[in-house]
């Protein structure tokens, strides 16, 4: 009776260019490019039901694109869906590593710490391209259903054998990565249908969309991975994918590849803030290489009802359930309310929720390539709630004036703890140590920081405080 | 300082007692297991990111420790072992995962519970971690996981030493069942992969688990739940490695191989009934 689901995609590019190939979505390339080329893809899933939501960023001419996605049964019309861009950029910035900013308090007057803001690192966005065509011819390939959603002209194919869907994808204009024959043949051997996107020009236009909308899949089945085989025919280094879960119960993880948090909670230097982009980076690059890119790295887990610091407000219920997750009562979320005093609004509270959302969002960041990631990435749900956030602290030194014994001890301990800043971020993005001291010279942590005095007569102090 | 090694010799040295604690490391295979489990679970503890905490160790080998005790009260028994409930914890430690810490002295109460309580022919059915995994996942699936993915392949090698190091060193003269339960489910996984046209680096992938070296070698092997003859425990083998796979390809049930034991114990008086041989005694006197 369980029916699998295997789902491949590959970026196909019309004849005259090299087909592409990639777990199905390029990512992103947006102002700020980070993690140029990745995948985001949103798998929501309870009891064996699974929404998968797939953004991609591809970046060629609309009518060269194409995606392929293997599917256990034929998908019908209403199965399928075009989701808002929107609700993965939420996502994605939700979920996001985050900077944390606190400011010392006046060394004469101890006080705890209270926290300023928090940030984000720049969530991936969206760009865009498309294609349409649409066509019928046997070879063995049998069209089981033709359809149109959105801007997208769909076709769920069955082949009998690899050799004539890729006959036929080449006679309709494809060019499929070498290699990709066998990997077809692999996916039609486990019965799988093949679900065809492309993009309708006409509608495209029409709509007067500038990018690709993310494509939605519902299906039922027992099955429960993400494939990136095709991914990593094409030969242009590793893939990056972000894979967003949302479940029930607990955190995802990969069955057949290890998990690795990536590092969290370290204090440093505050010129971060302005290059947060270019840390998040170096940081992820660093400790993938440090895992020879043989493992998922676990950016984020967390309850769907809270965050703490909040890079973004939780998505309310109704996006939620945009994004998959269908077990959630109809009824609108609950309103985020700022902290009193706390100076972003739109940052919730951090706190545990008083009403559980009962979604549980998992945030695996991947770069693989063939060698390390052979196999399709198996997932299962466990029943681990325990929250996980890629989080850094920024201390901002007392600047104003402090005159008392404490002071100077408070002023005597800086240099010690920004080396110890400097050190942390040189062993997170392997960043030159030298560079470090440099630029927390520039970005107010000097080295050399000495207590402020008031020099005035004690009457202008008074007077003039 | 002289004094120290001069000390450390009359231990050790020309004194036979080094003699006698290799002696007596040598004269229970178990102690061998559990060296290798201490050493895998210390691996696990540097290695991931998902370690057990000390308190589910504590907890753990605790609650095996004491329920071995009592049953062996309650069940008069005339002396009491610590080296059958010390590797079922340390097992346990290894593979079971729950969402809340009670669960882990509660399976380990369960795993010598069914050595005590489940018994045939003088013989226990089930091996004790492996029943407190599955009743666990079956009474408890909203608490219960095991996590095959968290050695991944990289430690695989060293894994796989210290296994054969055990079962050399071990000689329970039962090893072969690790051999034959891996060598048929690597038969399976290339069987599929030939099958599908997949390049060997996908069965190489999979049999690449420390969670699948740690069900062979310290599972499997219990020479306690194993039958007793040689070829009766090639078909034990096989059956787990068949089972498995159709849980595992076709029924999506990661879990399947922890499964696969649990039925395939049930079997096992059937199979020693007809293809019969010496019981098997830890200790050969």
């Amino acid at each position: 009776m369980t029916r699998l689901l295997f789902l491949l995609t590959l970026l196909i590019f019309a004849s005259t260019q090299n087909a592409q190939a990639f777990c199905g979505f390029y990512v992103a390339k947006a102002d700020a490019d980070l993690f140029n080329g990745a995948s985001k893809v949103v798998m929501s899933r309870h009891e064996g039901r699974t929404v998968m939501t797939m953004a991609n960023d591809f970046q060629g001419e609309a009518k060269d694109f194409a995606i392929v996605i293997p599917v256990p049964t034929v998908v019908t019309k209403s199965q399928v869906n075009v989701a808002d861009t929107k609700l993965i950029d939420h996502l994605d910035a939700y979920t996001a590593p985050r900077l944390v900013e606190y400011y010392d308090s006046n060394p004469c007057q101890p006080q705890f710490e209270t926290m300023a803001r928090n940030m984000a690192a720049a969530p991936m966005a969206m760009a865009d391209g498309a294609a349409m065509q649409k066509s019928a011819k046997k070879l063995g390939v049998t069209i089981e259903e033709s359809y149109s959603v959105g801007e997208y002209d769909i076709l769920i194919l069955s082949a009998k054998e690899s050799d004539g869907l890729f006959k036929w994808l080449n006679q309709e204009g494809y060019q499929l990565p070498k290699g990709s024959k066998k990997v077809l043949g692999s996916y039609i051997k486990q019965n799988m249908k093949f679900f065809v996107a492309k993009v309708n020009l006409d509608s495209y236009e029409k709509e007067g969309f500038t990018y690709l909308r993310p494509l939605q899949v519902a299906y039922e089945s027992e099955k429960f991975m993400l494939p990136v085989r095709l991914g990593t025919l094409n030969a242009n280094g590793p893939q990056n994918l972000l894979l967003f879960t949302l479940t029930k119960k607990g955190r995802v993880e990969p069955t057949n590849y290890r998990t690795t948090k990536i590092p969290t909670g370290d204090d440093i230097p505050l010129f971060v803030a302005d290059e947060f982009g270019e840390f998040y980076k170096a940081m992820f690059e660093t400790a993938v290489q440090k895992e020879k890119m043989k493992t998922v790295m676990l950016e984020y887990a967390w309850d769907m009802a809270w965050c703490d610091p909040c890079a973004a407000d939780p998505l309310p219920k109704a996006d939620l359930r945009k994004l998959g997750v269908w077990w959630l009562d109809k009824e609108p979320g609950r309103k985020v309310r700022p902290m009193p005093g706390q100076s972003q609004p739109r940052i919730m509270p951090p706190r545990p929720p008083s009403q559980a959302v009962n979604a549980f969002v998992t945030r695996m960041h991947v770069r693989y390539t063939a060698d390390t990631f052979p196999e399709d990435i198996v997932l299962q749900e466990t029943e681990d709630r325990q929250n996980f956030q890629g989080r850094y602290v920024m201390r901002h030194p007392w600047t104003e004036e402090a005159s008392c014994e404490m002071a100077s001890n408070y002023y005597k301990g800086l240099p010690e703890r920004f080396e110890k800043e400097a050190k942390a971020l040189a062993n997170l993005t392997g960043w030159s140590i030298s560079d470090i001291r440099k630029k927390m010279e520039k970005g107010g942590q000097s080295f050399a920081m000495k207590p402020k005095s008031d020099d005035r007569p004690w009457y202008e102090q008074m007077w003039n405080e | 300082m002289s004094m120290k090694i001069v000390h450390i010799i009359a231990i050790f040295g020309a004194d036979s007692r080094l003699m006698r604690l290799i002696n007596a490391i040598k004269a229970d295979p178990r102690h061998f297991q559990i060296i290798a489990l201490s050493s895998l679970l210390t691996l696990l503890l540097l290695w991931s990111d998902f370690a057990p905490s000390w308190e589910v160790l504590v907890l753990t080998l605790s609650a095996t420790l004491i329920s071995q005790y009592m049953f062996t009260k309650i069940f008069d028994v005339p002396t009491f072992d610590f080296r059958s409930p010390l590797i079922t914890g340390l097992s346990l430690c290894l593979l079971l995962k729950v969402s809340v810490l009670w669960l882990y002295p509660l399976a380990g109460i369960i795993a010598m519970a069914s050595k005590f309580l489940i018994r045939w022919d003088d013989k226990h059915i089930f091996n004790p971690a492996n029943a407190a995994i599955v009743i666990g996942l079956i009474a408890l699936p909203e608490m219960v996981w095991i996590s095959p993915g968290q050695w991944g392949s990289a430690v695989w090698m060293g894994f796989l030493l210290i296994c054969l190091a055990i079962m050399v060193l071990g000689r329970t003269g039962r090893a072969d069942i690790s051999l034959f339960l891996l060598g048929a489910w690597f038969a399976l996984l290339l069987g599929r992969a030939l099958w599908l046209g997949d390049p060997l680096e996908i069965p190489i992938h999979n049999a690449q688990s420390g969670a699948l070296l740690i069900f062979a070698f310290f599972m499997v092997s219990d020479p306690k739940t194993t039958p007793d003859h040689r070829l009766g425990r090639l078909i034990f083998a096989i059956s787990i490695a068949v089972i498995a796979y159709i849980m595992q390809y076709h029924l999506q049930i990661r879990e399947g191989l922890f499964y696969a034991l649990f039925i395939v114990c049930c079997i096992t008086p059937i199979i020693d009934y007809f293809i019969k041989d010496k019981r098997y005694q830890w200790r050969e006197t």
